[in-house]
This record gives structure tokens, C-alpha cells and sequence, in this order.
């Protein structure tokens, strides 16, 4: 739904790496997202084809590597990876929880072609 | 030559960019300013019209009121006594920093201590755009229903405060407190809630100290 501002950032932080290491061309770029983050989905690709017409990352592939979300049961101490549309410790059922890891939403790396 | 280059940066819209500019003006004049988020009607400007008066003899108060066509609710903020700024968003369904940059540039921040932002009613979307607010305060109330935190995980993270307004109404509608409060407290452990009355004033008080509270110790640190 709200998939534009995120391409914009992309490619702006994109082509800023991009130019510090004389880029001439941008292949692939590799975004990080935690299963708990904000839905982005295919419609990135679609922006991303928009607005990085004419510049280095024009027709640069967006390589999307999905983080589990990992949760820490307060009660017990399990640490495990919800199922979807579950929350809940699923060794001893309590509710108190706290997450670990799936928020992560970055740029990981670039490949370029100098 | 083919090479990959080591990134790690955070994804940032540009929405977070001029948030970050609006929290700079905010702390520069002093001014210590929330983002109420709701569903329609849940009492987003009923919460600002029994606050207003109440803290406007120690406080002065402005009020940002995001709509998406009209301007009742500012009119609302203004008769109960604060400086009442509206921003039509024309359609959209949430406020964005930008609006809420044109709407600073209205107001003389040097005259303000507090400011209450009512963001337009929705409880996706708002939550996805920073404003530059320092504070995110939900309001939840007691007709939408006890499921609404499991329904909306998004937007139960990302406050720092919960009012829980409408308990009048407790004794005529079907809302486990109890489940709805065990929600809260998987999504966000320890959020401070407020449950509050707009009708009948019970629960007011705690809310008012909070915000007080919270308005002052912010001056505070940036004097
Ligand atoms: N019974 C009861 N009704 C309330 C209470 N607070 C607000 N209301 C009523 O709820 C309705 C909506 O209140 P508003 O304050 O306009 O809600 P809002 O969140 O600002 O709504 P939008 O800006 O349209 O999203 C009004 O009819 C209020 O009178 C309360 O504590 N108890
Ligand atoms: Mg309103
Ligand atoms: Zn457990």
C-alpha cells in the first residue's frame, strides 16, 4: 500500500554506495525483512522499475531475504518462531512475550559493475 | 569488474527524513507534542475537548487536527479553547510528516507547551508514518470491541501510551477487559493505559497528570 516511499529510500541509499565505489552499473540489490515488519510485497519491483528508469540501478533486480520472527516465551524462557496467526508460547501457552528478532527491514549489500 | 558491496543501512522513506526535521522544531521551541491515533469515532477530539480546558491554566495548548475533508474537529478544539490548526488530507487516510510540517509553519511554536496531533481515524495506516510527534497515544474504546489489539498488532506496538475511553459504556456492551488487556500486554508489555471516561470525566485525572508529567519533564531536558 505504501510501497513508493520505500523504493525512493532504496534507491537512494543505493545510489549513494553506488557512487562512493565509481558504480557504473547496479545488477542486484539485497534487502533484509523481518517477518514482523511492514508488508512489502512485489509491488516494490513495480516502483522500483518506475523511478530507477535513468539512473546506475536502472533495471537492477531487488533480492527480498525474508527473517523468521523469533519470540522469547517471559514465562519459560522457550525461544521459538510463531506459526502464523499465533503468538502464544507454544511450550507453556503463556501470552507474555517478547520478540527477539523480525523487525529488521535494510539494505544488506549491492553488486555493482565498475 | 563485478563487484558486491557490504551495506547494512536501515530502509528510511523520506517520510522519516522530514519526521526527524519536525521533532528538531518541536524540541528547538520547546514544544512537547503527541499523535493521537484511533479508529473513527473511538473520541480522538472528545479526549481533546475535556483535556483543553482542563490543563489551560498551566499549559498552553495547540491543536493539529488531521481530517479528511472537514474542519468540525478543529472548530471542536478551538471552542474548547486551544489553537486550533485543520489539515485536510484530501482522501488520504493518515497525517504524514509533511502535512504536519505545513501545519507547524502555522502556528507560532514559541507560544505553545503542548501540542495534541489528531491524526485522521484509522488504525493501519497512521501507524506506518512518523509525524515527528514525541509521544504516540492511542485511543481504543469500548463499542469497537475487546479483539482490536489482536486485530491490529501494528498499530498496539508502536504507541507509547493507550487510552481506553467510553468505560461508561462497560455495562452495556459485550468487552472482556480482561482479553482485551492480555492483547496489550503480548503486543506491548507494560504499556501505560489509561481507562477513561470523555462522558461521565471518571478516570480523567490520571490521564491529565500523565500528560502534565510528560509535558514538563520534556521541557525540561531541552532548556
Ligand atoms: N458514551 C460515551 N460516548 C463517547 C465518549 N467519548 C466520546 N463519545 C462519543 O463518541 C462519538 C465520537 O466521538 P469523537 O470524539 O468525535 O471521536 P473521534 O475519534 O474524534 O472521531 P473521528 O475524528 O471522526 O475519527 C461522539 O458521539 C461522542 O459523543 C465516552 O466516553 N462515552
Ligand atoms: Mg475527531
Ligand atoms: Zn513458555
Amino acid at each position: 500500500m505504501h510501497e513508493l516511499p520505500v523504493a525512493q529510500s532504496i534507491l537512494d541509499i543505493t545510489l549513494r554506495h553506488a557512487g562512493q565505489h565509481n558504480a557504473r552499473r547496479v545488477r542486484t540489490i539485497y534487502v533484509v525483512i523481518g517477518q514482523l515488519s511492514s508488508i512489502i510485497d512485489d509491488s516494490v519491483q513495480f516502483y522500483w522499475d518506475m523511478i530507477a528508469e535513468g539512473t546506475l540501478a536502472e533495471g537492477a533486480k531487488l533480492e527480498f531475504r525474508r527473517l523468521p520472527a523469533v519470540l522469547q516465551c517471559q514465562a519459560c524462557g522457550e525461544k521459538y518462531t510463531p506459526l502464523p496467526g499465533e503468538l502464544a508460547c507454544p511450550k507453556c501457552e503463556s501470552m507474555q512475550v517478547k520478540v527477539i528478532s523480525g523487525e529488521e527491514f535494510y539494505l544488506e549489500a549491492i553488486d555493482i559493475e565498475n | 569488474m563485478n563487484q558486491r558491496i557490504p551495506v547494512v543501512e536501515k530502509i528510511l522513506n523520506a517520510n522519516d527524513r522530514l519526521a526527524a526535521e519536525n521533532r528538531r522544531l518541536l524540541d528547538e521551541h520547546g514544544v512537547f507534542a503527541i499523535n493521537l491515533m484511533a479508529s473513527p469515532g473511538a473520541g480522538k477530539t472528545s479526549l481533546i475537548e475535556q483535556t483543553v480546558p482542563r490543563l489551560a491554566a498551566e499549559l498552553r495548548l495547540a491543536v493539529v487536527d488531521g481530517d479528511i475533508a472537514t474542519s468540525l474537529d478543529a472548530d471542536r478544539a478551538a471552542a474548547a479553547g486551544a489553537i486550533a490548526v485543520q489539515i485536510n488530507t484530501g482522501g488520504d487516510c493518515h497525517l504524514d510528516a509533511v502535512m504536519l510540517q505545513q501545519a507547524l509553519a502555522q502556528l507560532d511554536l514559541r507560544a505553545v507547551d503542548l501540542l495534541i496531533v489528531e491524526n485522521v481515524g484509522n488504525l493501519v495506516c497512521p501507524a506506518s508514518f512518523a509525524l515527528g510527534t514525541h509521544l504516540s497515544v492511542l485511543v481504543a474504546s469500548v463499542p469497537e470491541g475487546d479483539d482490536k489489539p489482536y486485530k491490529y498488532p501494528g498499530m498496539y506496538r508502536g504507541v507509547e501510551a493507550l487510552v481506553i475511553n467510553k468505560i461508561d459504556l462497560l455495562p452495556y456492551v459485550p468487552f472482556r477487559m480482561d482479553y482485551f488487556r492480555q492483547g496489550v500486554e503480548l503486543l506491548n508489555p507494560g504499556l501505560r493505559t489509561f481507562p477513561l471516561s470523555c462522558r461521565t470525566g471518571e478516570g480523567l485525572e490520571a490521564w491529565l497528570d500523565w500528560l502534565r508529567g510528560e509535558t514538563r519533564r520534556r521541557q525540561g531536558e531541552h532548556r
